[in-house]
């Protein structure tokens, strides 16, 4: 059974949203890194990129498989997870511990379209 | 053998070497040249002498399993016998020694063998003309899409931007289409794998370039919709691509001309028998309709009336797409296999490999899940084992087989289930060898409920066992550290 | 019926058909509509015994001609050590398939590895991939790949000094693959910088092609190109011939991100055109762009030293219409060729086959000039090809030393021609060259 974190929102592709103010860190759940299997790399944007909800910004790959990244909400990244280049295993171990990305929210209302613990928890069972 | 576990590096002497050229007595040396334009980081390459060499590498070909080493039923690879004498007249001095800008009347051989397979691919196929010049399926595969959009372009017919793919299909599939230009609209496989015409019929209209199909598909499976398929298609100005990477059961049998497709490849390292080499050299020709033969990519061989063999460009080509005129030794090979065959046996090769298929689905049909249970052509997948309750995945069994001198079948492909297991045993296996393999895999699936251990930690008796792909990937080694 | 790659008995067929269920070999493809089951007769000739395959493919090629190769244009006529396809074709490299079972691959990964790391050390950087099909489609792909790697640009740039099948080819790719394109001028037959710089001004270049070696046999001075490249954010991308980079400035050290060139001068056999294969290294940091095959190492379960197919999640089979190419099947054994050549001849093999090609081209080329009837055309270093000028037309030149015996004096589309010596031509050969265009018709030979 995948663990779900609460306070966070969560997207239909498998990633969640931290609101800090107006910033906001981004990862993907433990359902995503359950899936995907070993993490083996994380195809970041640069920053200063602008990132488009529902647009892909990047991909994480395992040994055999691979998924893209999609925004949960629009921004400008104000910083990427570096340690994730040498360490990408801690999606794995700590999905909600690793951020991937840190944004600038351009629009704090898309968050009224992602789904909160309780419902991306039943999200989750119905796949 | 076994324990060998050296690299060349590793056997590098200062002062030792391997080969032998003239002495000279040119005066004009190297030294001429500026210092700018020279190489000054060092070359460390390997010293290593002759015997040094032979030995190194003999011993690799010793960690090696090949066609010629055992039973090899990887699916979709049709790893067929490779007959000895098409190595011999490839090798010949005549073509080896050509160079391919020679003026065209002295390598009036070379030119005609490219002629003469074009012509013996046609007849065998159905298709008007072809190119020999891509050097690999998924080469073929990006010619025969160019030639697509070419088509569309010279009638000024530029929407057409995308292409319709199955969900089944060969990865390459998508790849080439994308390396093309083209956008990738996924078509839905029905319950038994087929092509979901009520799927397909809405994504068809005046956006849609052509349809790539594999027929039969990647699960084996004659798409037996075909005829309406192509109507469909060809009513929105579309055109079918045919992906011949499963052509071997249709050979001798069915030709894809007929079916109604406008362009193919041939995977002239599968279905016409030249060796696969560890992954190349392979062949990828094209092959086309009548109304796009002017579209093939340059050079092409022509000939005239007087039997003379001419190096033409086609002023509506789609274009070059190689430094030359392809792989030309494989070509002499599938030329010499056809030769063998000649019109009578080809007409036996697809069905021995139909039939070699069928006898060993049905001979493990009650071990190994069956998905979709009828006849199938040269391949079938099945989804892992009847009884999952030991938790045995599809690698467990592949690597099991490995100790039993047997090549793994193809694993995890199509992605339609989670334990694929794609055989194909080609025409050239005896009921002998199908009866022994069948036997493994019957021993294998017994020992899932009996003694599952030995099957997580299979391969037992080879050179290595289960590298870690985790830690090559996360931290890759990807050359010798001097 | 009875064929020798057929083990099937008629008793075998009977029981096998049994045990399906099918009474008939043609009742296997009952899911086959009948109009499609072929039933003409294929327009092909009756089956052959080996005796009589090895008959016609002997007069066959007997009617291609041997001719003394002193010209090149993108293929060299290279000495192959009698080893080399004597290891290649072992058939447990030659039948086997792509090593993705790497228990029973291993011999075939470790020479991929061994190819991998001597492509580094040739070019200067730092990865190359398992092999690409020739050098034109290893540009097109270093190409492609170079607007991968650089986000927002969508335009390359070709050196005009390339060879044509080169430019051709990438032409072809960027064009269905949606890429703008623009050649850049030559100035005394070499790629011109300042018209480079002037085409970079418009900031929307991903990559510039350049060759090491142009298409007139010219040692390029690329100095300065890797800085106006980079100060415009795009990847300068060398096209190279690999034996020559024994002895020439690597891409490495004249700053460019990708190399690609065709490893057939690394002693493969002309063989009417192909097999060759060709090379593509790149920076690492652009490792993750690169298309293909790549093997790395690492350990198996028993702590012992193994080889895989590595970063496959750059791959078709994984990525479909994301990976970073479609290639699938590359030129696995000729990289095997080229490793075992690279063995064998070492630093000082390769030195040497260069030493021996410029020592003979800059004897032909004197010679050649002493002859009174050629001019020449640039003042630049050159290694082992060089053009000229003929006094009389190019075509009617090489038609008739072809006559003579002779692959030589190649048209250039400028009505130039081109001469190669490599390492295997010798004194005598050269005398004989010179002497029969000394006797040629309708010129004054003094």
């Amino acid at each position: 059974m995948a663990k779900v974190e609460e306070g966070l929102y969560y997207s239909t592709t498998h990633e969640w949203v931290k609101v800090e103010g107006e910033e906001a860190l981004v990862g993907i759940s433990d359902y995503a890194q359950h899936a995907l299997g070993n993490i083996v790399y994380v195809d970041m944007p640069d920053e200063d990129d602008e990132i488009a909800r529902d647009e892909e910004f990047g991909a994480v790959e395992s040994v055999k498989a691979a998924s893209d990244l999609v925004a949960p909400v629009s921004g400008t990244v104000l910083q990427t997870n570096t340690v994730l280049d040498d360490t990408p295993g801690l999606l794995n171990s700590d999905p909600y511990g690793s951020w991937i990305l840190r944004v600038r929210l351009s629009d704090k209302s898309e968050l009224d379209a992602l789904m909160d613990a309780a419902a991306y928890s039943r999200f989750c069972e119905s796949l | 053998m076994k324990s060998y576990d050296r690299l060349v590096f590793e056997l590098s002497r200062e002062g030792r070497k391997g080969y032998s050229l003239p002495k000279s007595s040119w005066k004009a040396s190297l030294s001429s040249i500026p210092g700018t334009l020279l190489r000054k980081v060092p070359l460390p390459l390997p010293q290593v002498s002759e015997p040094d060499a032979v030995r190194h590498y003999t011993c690799l070909s010793g960690m090696n399993f090949g066609v010629d080493n055992g039973f090899y039923p990887l699916g979709s690879c049709t790893m067929k016998y490779n007959p000895k004498v098409n190595e011999e007249v490839a090798s010949l001095p005549g073509f080896a020694s050509v160079h391919p800008l020679q003026p065209e009347d002295t390598m009036q051989g070379t030119l005609q063998i490219y002629h003469e397979l074009c012509r013996a691919l046609s007849a065998i196929t159905g298709m008007a003309a072809f190119t020999l010049n891509p050097f690999a399926g998924a080469h073929g595969e990006l010619t025969g899409l160019m030639v697509m959009r070419q088509y569309h372009m010279s009638r000024n017919d530029m929407k057409r931007t995308r292409v319709i793919v199955p969900d089944s299909a060969h990865g390459t599939n998508p790849a080439s289409a994308a390396v093309c230009g083209l956008q990738v609209v996924q078509v839905k496989s029905t319950a038994d794998g087929t092509i979901d015409v009520d799927d397909l019929e809405p994504l068809l209209d005046d956006t849609v370039a052509g349809i790539m199909m594999t027929n039969p598909n990647t699960l084996g499976l004659f798409e037996t919709e075909i005829r309406r398929i192509a109507e469909l298609v060809h009513a929105c100005g579309g055109l079918l691509y045919y992906d011949g990477a499963n052509m071997n059961p249709l050979l001798g049998k069915v030709r894809p001309g007929d079916m109604g497709f406008d362009i193919m490849h041939l995977n002239l390292h599968k279905t016409f028998s030249t060796p696969h080499g560890g992954g190349g050299p392979g062949a990828g020709p094209v092959g086309v309709c009548e109304a796009l033969a002017g579209y093939l990519p340059d050079p092409a061989v022509v000939q005239d009336d007087d039997g003379r063999f001419h190096i033409v460009r086609n002023p509506h080509s789609a274009g070059r797409i190689s430094g030359f005129m392809g792989n030309f030794s494989v070509l002499v090979k599938a030329l010499a296999y056809i030769r063998t065959l000649g019109r009578g046996n080809i007409r036996m090769a697809g069905p021995l490999a139909v039939l070699n298929a069928n006898y060993v689905k049905e001979s493990l049909k009650d071990c190994y899940r069956l998905p979709v249970d009828r006849i199938c052509k040269h391949e079938f997948v099945f989804d892992g084992l009847a009884d999952t309750s030991s938790g045995i995945t599809a690698l467990d069994v592949a690597k099991r087989l490995l100790d039993f001198g047997f090549h793994s079948p193809t694993i995890y492909f199509p992605l339609l289930f989670h334990q694929s297991v794609m055989i194909e045993p080609t025409e050239t296996e005896s009921k002998e060898t199908l009866d022994a393999f069948i036997d493994v895999m019957r021993r294998i699936a017994a020992e899932a409920a009996s003694d599952p251990d030995v099957l997580r930690q299979a391969p037992h008796d080879t050179p290595v066992r289960r590298p870690d792909e985790t830690l090559a990937a996360t931290h890759p080694v990807l050359r010798y550290k001097i | 019926m009875s064929f020798p790659y057929f083990p099937h008995t008629d008793d075998d067929i009977r029981a096998m058909l049994d045990r399906i269920g099918a009474g008939s070999l043609d009742d296997l493809y009952s899911d086959v509509p009948d109009e499609f089951i072929f039933k003409g007769e294929f327009s092909l000739p009756e089956a052959m015994s080996e005796v009589e395959v090895r008959k016609t493919f002997s007069e066959i090629a007997g009617r291609n001609r041997q001719l003394v190769i002193f010209a090149g244009g993108g293929a060299y006529d290279h000495y192959t050590p009698a080893v080399i396809p004597y290891l290649v074709s072992r058939s447990e490299f030659q039948t086997a398939y792509t090593p993705y079972q790497s228990e029973v691959s291993q011999g075939t990964l470790r020479y991929i590895f061994e190819y991998q790391s001597m492509i580094a050390m040739l070019t200067g950087l730092d990865c190359s991939n398992a092999s690409m099909y020739d050098g034109a489609t290893a540009a097109a792909e270093a190409m492609l790949m170079s607007v991968a790697c650089t986000r927002k640009k969508n335009r390359i740039l070709l050196s005009s000094a390339l060879l044509p099948q080169v430019i051709g080819t990438v032409m072809t790719y960027a064009k269905y693959h949606g890429i703008d394109t623009g050649l850049v001028a030559m100035d005394g037959g070499m790629t011109s910088a300042a018209d480079l710089e002037r085409q970079l001004a418009s900031d929307d270049v991903a990559g510039v092609l350049v060759p090491s070696l142009n298409r007139y046999g010219i040692i390029e001075d690329l100095s300065g190109f890797a800085e106006a490249v980079h100060a415009r954010k795009g990847l300068l991308v060398m096209y190279s011939d690999p034996s020559a980079l024994a002895v020439l400035k690597t891409p490495g050290e004249w700053g460019a991100d990708i190399a690609c060139g065709d490893c057939q001068t690394l002693g493969m056999p002309l063989s009417s055109g192909g097999p060759y294969a060709g090379y593509l290294a790149c920076r690492q940091e652009y490792v993750r762009k690169l298309p293909g095959r790549i093997v790395g190492q690492t350990s198996d379960m028993d702590g012992k030293r193994a080889y895989v197919l590595t970063l496959q999640a750059r791959e078709q089979h994984i990525r479909r219409e994301k990976a970073t190419s479609n290639i699938c099947s590359n030129q696995s054994l000729m990289a095997l060729h080229a490793t075992i050549y690279m063995s064998l001849m070492g630093r000082d093999g390769l030195r040497e086959v260069n030493r021996l090609s410029y020592g003979g081209a800059h004897c032909l080329y004197e010679r050649l000039l002493s002859t009174g009837l050629f001019e020449p055309v640039f003042d630049r270093p050159f290694l082992k090809e060089f053009v000229l000028k003929p006094s009389v037309p190019a075509g009617q030149l090489h038609g008739y030393l072809s006559d003579k015996g002779f692959f030589a004096a190649l048209p250039t589309e400028e009505g130039l021609v081109s001469f190669c010596v490599t390492e295997k031509r010798t004194e005598e050969e050269i005398d004989a060259l010179v002497s029969a265009i000394r006797q040629m018709p309708g010129q004054d030979g003094k």
